[in-house]
């Protein structure tokens, strides 16, 4: 089950990581030899196996609707590579 | 100088509380220590002096106005680097969090700071936890204390280096796959990697979520029961933290050896498992039936699937979890890109290293659109085949003994060209973090110098029957009293 050139760019592009030719070339190296490594699983006769998630058996946790002290903007804007009038500076999303 | 980084935690703790010992001179000693030593073992990325002293201030007044310093008074401890500490630079070991420097503290780093514990450093990992070495650290390799040119494991390598270099008598780590465990094993200490859920991850960078634990290092079972006992118990803030009490662990480590009925997996002693430390293993375990256990081979044939699934299910929750790595909110930021998408793909690729990016694309690849049954959901399916074989080895063994590595430290460069190799190192950890379920390593001997270490296995939140096999174990012997030459 090797993946394509194509697959690993559209896989780069998911993972929002730019990756040169060569470091393509590198990664999809290792994940075939991975992919290869977990085809063994294939083999194996899982039907009717619940698959699992979570090891502890817990539902959804709620809490009380209630508002609690949590972090001010100052403190939440202070790791900002750019910040301006309280917000965190981006390049522009929405085209023309 | 008294000699106070040889002191466990219990004696400092105690001594500091009785107010013959100052905090103050604890740490000194602490920091002292790890100006002599860390230029070579490298166990922490940030020394914090001022921290160490300020709170180290503030136990000794608190003694001095006759207030309860707390079980863990005085004690110095190094703290992994994937913790979020308020005010101090917390970097995961990556490029990509160079100047992070959280608003919060996690849970737990404030749990040993209510008890009195003193921060000395935050301590060297591999790239967001990934790895078995500290190899991968963006940062640089920490050092095994037992030999400057070998690992100290991974990924909390600075956390057990520090402790075997007795830089602090105390670390807290992380476990994912084994990444307290292994180290713990060789740098010839105790780590251990609670049940999931006992511990909060509150203030944990995440890695795999349904995997992740937070662990105390130690030099001593006392101590890592001790450690444990403090940082144990529900959160409010961590919805996968159970609201179970937390027993005394260090009085259940005491209880005894008689009766207690001992599991041998055969699978966790085939081929890639060196037969030196297969045999110290299992000598370990006569020792424990000579004082009152018994033993019995068994098998868990599912652990032998349990590699392939693990580098499925941790992949995939990690490609989630390391999304919010984007350049936007904080960390590293690419400079020239090309709109917003183009900034994240850049950010990403400059600020992450070759490993990290490798589990991302492997994650994102099970789990995207066509191959999540295949991969993630039969990964998860295999998951429940090894929780039932731990579930039936636990109808029969109150704890399983095995080894922790498979070998003794490496050399340094030794696997780095080999991923898959590397990963092997966590064959006998992986099962653990998998059934969600409790293990700790000790020193049980040494091969050709360097250390050996024992893995003891117990069912969900039953911590104190592995403490109690532990401690009668280590009782026995004097492996944990022996100190890296350095």
């Amino acid at each position: 089950m090797a993946l394509t050139r194509e697959e690993l760019r559209s896989v780069a592009k998911l993972a929002r990581l730019e990756l040169t030719d060569h470091q393509l070339e590198l990664h999809g190296r290792w994940l075939n030899e991975l992919l290869a490594r977990v085809e063994e699983l294939q083999g194996l006769d899982v039907t009717g196996i619940e698959p699992t998630a979570h090891s502890i058996p817990l539902s959804n946790v709620f809490r009380d609707d209630a508002l609690r002290p949590s972090l001010s903007q100052t403190e939440a804007l202070a790791n900002a590579p750019e910040a301006r009038d309280g917000c965190f500076v981006v390049p522009r999303i929405i085209e023309d | 100088m008294a000699p106070y980084t040889d002191w466990s935690i219990s004696e400092i703790a105690e001594r500091v509380r009785s107010g013959e010992v100052a905090a103050a001179d604890v740490a000194e000693a602490s920091l002292a220590r790890i100006e002599a030593v860390d230029d070579r073992v490298r166990a922490l990325l940030t020394v914090t002096p001022e921290v160490a002293r300020a709170q180290a201030t503030a136990v000794d007044r608190a003694i001095a106005a006759g207030e309860d310093a707390g079980p863990l008074a005085g004690v110095p401890v190094a703290v992994k680097d994937n913790l979020c500490t308020h005010g101090v630079r917390t970097t995961c070991g990556s490029r990509i969090l160079p100047q992070f420097v959280p608003p919060y503290d996690a849970t737990v780093v404030a749990r040993l700071r209510e008890a009195g514990a003193v921060m000395v450093g935050k301590a060297n990992l591999d790239e967001f936890a990934m790895g078995s070495s500290t190899e991968n650290s963006a940062y640089g390799p920490s050092r095994n204390p037992w030999d400057l040119d070998r690992v100290p494991g991974g990924s909390s390598g600075g956390s057990a280096a520090a402790v075997a270099a007795r830089e602090a008598p105390a670390a807290l780590g992380s476990d994912t796959g084994g990444s307290i465990r292994q180290p713990a094993s060789l740098c010839g200490i105790v780590g251990v990697k609670p049940t999931y859920g006992r511990v909060s991850r509150y203030g944990l960078v995440a890695y795999a979520s349904s995997l992740d634990q937070v662990g105390p290092l130690a030099r001593s079972v006392d101590d890592s029961a001790l450690l444990l006992s403090v940082i144990a118990g529900a959160d409010p803030r961590d919805a996968t933290c159970v609201d179970v009490p937390v027993p005394d662990y260090r009085a259940a480590a005491a209880a005894g050896m008689r009766g207690l009925r001992i599991g041998v997996p055969r699978e966790f002693f085939a081929e890639g498992v060196d037969p030196a430390v297969g045999a110290l293993v299992r000598a370990a375990v006569e020792r424990l039936c000579e004082e009152g256990a018994s033993a019995e081979d068994c098998s868990l044939p599912s652990v032998s699937y349990c590699l392939s699934a693990y580098y499925i299910i941790a992949p995939a929750e990690a490609s989630s979890n390391l999304a919010r790595y984007d350049g936007v909110k904080y960390g590293h930021r690419a400079g020239a890109h090309a709109g917003h998408i183009g900034l994240m793909e850049r950010t990403r690729a400059e600020g992450f290293g070759a490993e990290v990016q490798q589990r991302i694309m492997i994650g994102t690849y099970a789990l995207s659109a066509g191959y999540y049954d295949a991969y993630y959901r039969r990964a998860q399916q295999v998951r429940t085949l090894i929780r039932r074989d731990f579930d039936a080895a636990f109808e029969r063994f109150d704890v399983l003994a095995t080894p922790t590595s498979p070998t003794v430290a490496f050399k340094v460069g030794e696997k780095a060209d080999d991923p898959l190799a590397m990963k092997l190192a966590d064959v006998c950890t992986l099962p653990v973090n998998m059934a969600g379920i409790p293990a700790m390593s000790l020193p049980c001997g040494f091969h050709e110098g360097l250390p050996v270490g024992l893995q003891l296995i117990a069912a969900a939140f039953c911590e104190e029957t592995m403490f109690r096999a532990a401690y009668a174990y280590e009782r026995t012997t004097d492996w944990h009293t022996r100190h890296a030459p350095l």
